[in-house]
């Protein structure tokens, strides 16, 4: 597959499912100003699926919306990380904040892409992805140093996700060709970045960092999937499968 | 209607006359989401940054931006998105911003919070949340009046 099209189907399903995961809380999260800012969070990230999976169509001949609603699981490239269900509100904080600190750093790699059109993507998202980091940065603190109920809730959440968050630092083929072709950086030169992230906010947020780097693998590359996007999907794509081509 | 080839002068005039769709009080020329305006060969092309990706005025904002300049008699339009460089609160007018203060909108401002109440002026102010209404705004509340208020994100 041409390489920019794979980078965009990578991007866009990231923010396509974590942005659906999220938006799940509507109407549902502890307090209403959080209520709005999921909502919030979710709608920067729908907003830059499209603009990610819009750069796939172009590759590809489809159009955003075949590849969010007409595809089925093994053909989505999304990290495990976001499609992991959405848990206590701590589970979903915690996710959050490990995938906003990859993905700012990704974003800011890609600003300097030696292809125009993903580095104006990423030039757009970053902005968005630096509050979302800023604000993930501020809950975990606030609920990791907070009550002997929240730490333990951070705590677990943590050591549940912990598995999933390797594998967005975890090269494969598709990286180090795009890195090889200045299309996006190179996921080694990301860690840095993301580990004094996750160092200086965990941290204070006085949680412990699991010693264990084992890190499941197979949703960037599609080929194992978690069972969660199925059912993820199910939801997400029933209209367009039950009435095939419907607008309103 | 007879084709009229408006001057960019005049094009600038109309889309100064066409409200935001979330915030009426400012019009899109104040936002600064309209980059650029000229004509190639005969088609008008109007260049619009959107605002936040996910922002649900931004085809709103198009199809009034369509609308306008077709009511003014304009026929060959392209409407054309400008991702890079990206829209930045930077780009509102100091007219935009002085028209959000007095609807009660504090505006953006490079120290990440609103500057006082737009309603009292008061400095003694608290976040209440990141996120507001809409995408470009956060909820802030002043100490004094005791009011929440709207504050336009700087980003």
């Amino acid at each position: 597959m041409d390489p920019v099209g794979a980078l965009a189907l990578r991007m866009g399903d990231n923010a396509l499912i974590l942005g659906h995961r999220v938006s799940e809380w509507c109407g549902h999260a502890p307090v209403l100003e959080e209520d709005i800012a999921l909502a919030n969070i979710a709608l920067d990230l729908i907003g830059q699926a499209q603009l990610w999976l819009g750069l796939a169509g172009e590759v590809d001949g489809r159009s955003a919306d075949e590849l969010a609603f007409l595809r089925d699981t093994w053909d989505f490239r999304c990290l495990l990380l976001v499609e992991q269900p959405n848990g206590d509100f701590g589970r979903t904080v915690m996710r959050q904040f490990l995938f906003d600190a990859w993905h700012v750093e990704m974003l800011r790699g890609m600003c300097g892409s030696s292809e125009p059109r993903v580095s104006e993507i990423a030039q757009k998202a970053v902005r968005e992805v630096e509050y979302h980091l800023e604000r993930s940065s501020a809950q975990v603190i606030a609920l990791g140093d907070g009550t002997e109920e929240s730490h333990a809730r951070m705590q677990a959440a943590l050591e549940w996700l912990w598995p999933w968050a390797g594998e967005a630092l975890a090269a494969d083929p598709v990286d180090v060709a795009l890195a090889e072709a200045g299309i996006a950086p190179a996921v080694e030169d990301l860690r840095p970045g993301w580990e004094a992230t996750l160092r200086a906010v965990l941290g204070e947020a006085t949680l412990t960092i699991p010693e264990s780097d084992f890190a499941h693998r197979g949703g960037k590359d599609g080929k194992r999937h978690s069972e969660a996007l199925g059912h993820l999907l199910t939801q997400m794509q029933w209209l367009q499968r039950a009435y095939p081509g419907a607008e309103w | 209607m007879a084709e009229v080839r408006l001057s960019e002068a005049e094009v600038w005039e109309v889309l100064g006359g066409v409200p935001d769709p979330e915030i009426p009080v400012i019009s899109l020329v104040d936002l600064g989401v309209i980059r650029g305006v000229g004509y190639e060969g005969d088609t008008l092309v109007v260049t619009v940054a959107p605002t936040y990706s996910g922002c649900p005025a931004t085809a709103v904002i198009n199809m009034d931006i369509d609308a306008a300049l077709r009511a003014a008699g304009v026929e060959q339009l392209e409407l054309r998105r400008q991702l890079a460089p990206p829209w930045t609160t930077d780009w509102l007018s100091a007219e935009g911003r002085a028209k959000l203060e007095a609807y009660g909108i504090a505006p953006p401002q490079p120290a990440g919070g609103p500057e006082r109440c737009p309603r009292c002026a008061s400095k003694n102010l608290q976040k209440i949340s990141q996120f507001g209404s809409t995408p470009c705004k956060a909820q802030w509340r002043c100490g004094d009046c005791l009011e929440p208020f709207d504050y336009f994100k700087c980003i």
